[in-house]
């Protein structure tokens, strides 16, 4: 058990550390990096002056290493909009970001599941096919379409909810549902497929012979099989869910850390931009690895097998 | 998988050969819309950029004075919808399908000469692939987009570059699998290069698997153009990208319900269509797909 949770460790460390290469690459692509952080019409002096205080004229390797070891300060950096420490700023905004990840992940399971689950049961049937469609719809609905469509229906036409910012808990609603109704379908893929599977098991057809109903067997013995794959599932949606923010917050004004990207990158302040390109990305790292390792310890064949 | 549902696949099998209705009509559908984008000089009523600032935010069905008229309405400058609607498709097309030939060259290239050289090509490319997709897609499309700045060739460079790791995978699997095959040692054995057994002998029978990620990767490129769009970091205006479009639909959303529903519609359709063609295709093709 230790080696493999170290193992996944280890693998989890390798991708924290390509992932601070690739943005740190990433953000010299435009030649000069001191031009990505100057405010718009900046002098020439002031460029200069700041190009030889972040270093960016010294060797690119001299660069890297030195922005490891600030980020291993937890130093990174300060907002040359806002003059403050570029972390403060977004860290104001994770709350937000995280209500709104978590309203929607609530949406994603709390449709998403049922909705597997009959399509399981009700395998073939006309239920199958309609809720096959609510899935492919909720697949094919890019958020920032679902989230628009949302806002005239229940925001404009009938005036239900409000349509933007984070006043009060109503607000969430829209916002949530936008964002998890992709992870919805994903959900309601995933738990058909491993109820399916469940369900082809001989202890579902002993049960059966028993006289256990179908529904018994399937809330009492074949959720809690099937139940191990989702939570896989769930945390590499945490993730993608902090991605889909970008574009959701945006939508509904709301000031979450995906709405300070965006504003970031209108205000070229690149530095917030990497800050919160690199938290989410290390909340994606660190959801996945917890999911491997809990998957382990719920099911020693996965931690066994070699 | 339990033997009973084993043999029942074998013997349904030469019935699946029939393509079904519902694939006929996305096929069509995905037909119409290519068409109508490559047609859209000629057909498209209005010089979508041809700004008319009296008929602005018109509904639609509104005629002009010369008895033209509006069929999906006009936008905040008074630009016809329907136009841009399908010189929008044009873009939407062209970026994703560029995009995903940039990111099966590269992906499929790693992929094929990781499985083949193995050792420490096999390790730099396959943790490459690891790390590329621990950072979220969208993330990376819009940092880099965002440092490039916008440009429709940079944006299908971003999105090729950002996506090949998807194809690396399958092609890494499947090359390890058909190399072990007698007829590609064979190969080796007359003399053939490296270069000559992987295109001409490993790639021909490993495209199914790949054409599966390619279909789905197409759909998802059509999203990131228009969200990239959307947030302002794509196609630039006035140019009429669906994603563009959408974003002053969304300021209008209260008086002008059309300007985002007609290509938020479209948009729909085509992914939809590309989704369910993908599915298909990946019960048809992928040996791995799970079949039920």
């Amino acid at each position: 058990m230790l080696r493999y949770v170290a193992g996944r460790l280890l693998q989890a460390v390798i991708a924290v550390f390509g992932v601070l290469t690739i943005v740190f690459v990433v953000m010299r692509f435009s030649g000069d990096p001191t031009l990505l952080l100057v405010p718009e019409g900046a002098s020439q002096d002031y460029i200069d002056a700041l190009r030889t205080q972040l270093g960016f004229d010294r060797p690119v390797i001299v660069q890297y290493l030195d922005y490891l070891r600030s980020l291993a300060h937890l130093d990174f950096g300060v907002s040359v909009v806002q003059r403050i420490p570029a972390i403060d700023i977004v860290a104001a905004r994770i709350p937000h970001t995280v209500l709104l990840a978590a309203g929607a992940l609530f949406v994603a399971i709390g449709i998403g599941v049922p909705v597997g689950v009959a399509m399981a049961v009700w395998r073939g049937g006309l239920m199958e096919r309609l809720l096959a469609a609510l899935v492919l719809t909720g697949q094919s609905m890019p958020t920032f379409l679902s989230g628009i469509f949302l806002i005239l229906v229940f925001g404009v036409m009938l005036g239900w909810l409000p349509t933007s910012g984070a006043d009060d808990f109503k607000a969430l609603i829209l916002p949530s549902i936008a964002l998890g109704a992709l992870s919805m379908s994903t959900f309601a893929r995933m738990a058909r497929i491993s109820i399916v599977d469940e369900l082809a098991k001989d202890y579902v057809r002993a049960g059966r012979a028993r006289g256990l109903s179908l529904p018994g067997i399937v809330w009492r013995h074949v959720l809690r099989n099937a139940a191990i794959p989702l939570i896989t599932i769930a945390a590499l949606e945490i993730g993608n869910l902090l991605a889909g923010a970008v574009i959701v917050e945006t939508v509904f004004a709301w000031p979450g850390i995906g709405q300070l990207a965006i504003q970031s990158i209108q205000s070229r302040d690149f530095l917030v931009v990497q800050v919160i390109v690199l938290l989410i990305s290390f909340a994606y790292v660190i959801t996945s690895l917890l999911a491997d390792v809990a998957y382990a310890v719920i099911d020693p064949r996965i931690r066994l097998a070699r | 998988m339990s033997a009973n549902t084993a043999i029942s696949r074998r013997v349904r099998r030469p019935r699946a050969r029939r393509v079904p209705l519902a694939i006929a009509v996305v096929a069509l559908i995905l037909v119409a819309i290519f068409v109508l984008a490559a047609a859209a000089p000629w057909i498209a009523p209005f010089d979508p950029t041809r700004q008319t600032l009296v008929m602005r935010l018109k509904p639609p069905g509104t005629m002009t004075a010369a008895g033209q008229i509006y069929l999906f309405g006009t936008d905040d400058l008074g630009r016809d919808l329907l136009s841009r609607v399908l010189f929008g498709a044009q873009i939407s097309l062209a970026v994703a399908t560029l995009s995903v030939l940039v990111s099966t060259l590269v992906g499929v290239t790693l992929g094929m000469i990781a499985a083949w050289s193995r050792g420490s090509v096999e390790v730099i490319v396959m943790r490459s692939v690891d790390i590329m997709l621990s950072i979220p897609a969208v993330l990376l499309a819009v940092l880099t987009v965002a440092v490039l700045g916008p440009g429709f060739f940079k944006l299908i460079l971003v999105l090729g570059l950002t996506r090949w790791p998807r194809y690396t995978r399958v092609a890494f699997g499947q090359t390890l699998q058909i190399a072990t095959l007698p007829y590609v040692k064979a190969a080796e054995l007359a003399g053939a290069g490296t270069a000559r057994i992987l295109f001409r002998h490993v790639l021909p029978n490993i495209a199914g698997p790949l054409l599966v990620v390619a279909t789905a990767e197409f759909g998802l490129m059509i999203l990131f153009e228009a969200g990239l769009s959307f947030l302002g970091l794509g196609i630039q205006p006035p140019a009429p990208s669906w994603g563009s479009i959408m974003s002053v639909g969304r300021q209008y959303v209260e008086r002008a319900w059309w300007i985002v529903t007609f290509p938020g519609g479209c948009l729909f359709l085509l992914v939809l269509s590309v989704n369910v063609l993908g599915d298909w295709l990946r019960d048809r093709l992928d040996p791995q797909a799970r079949v039920r």
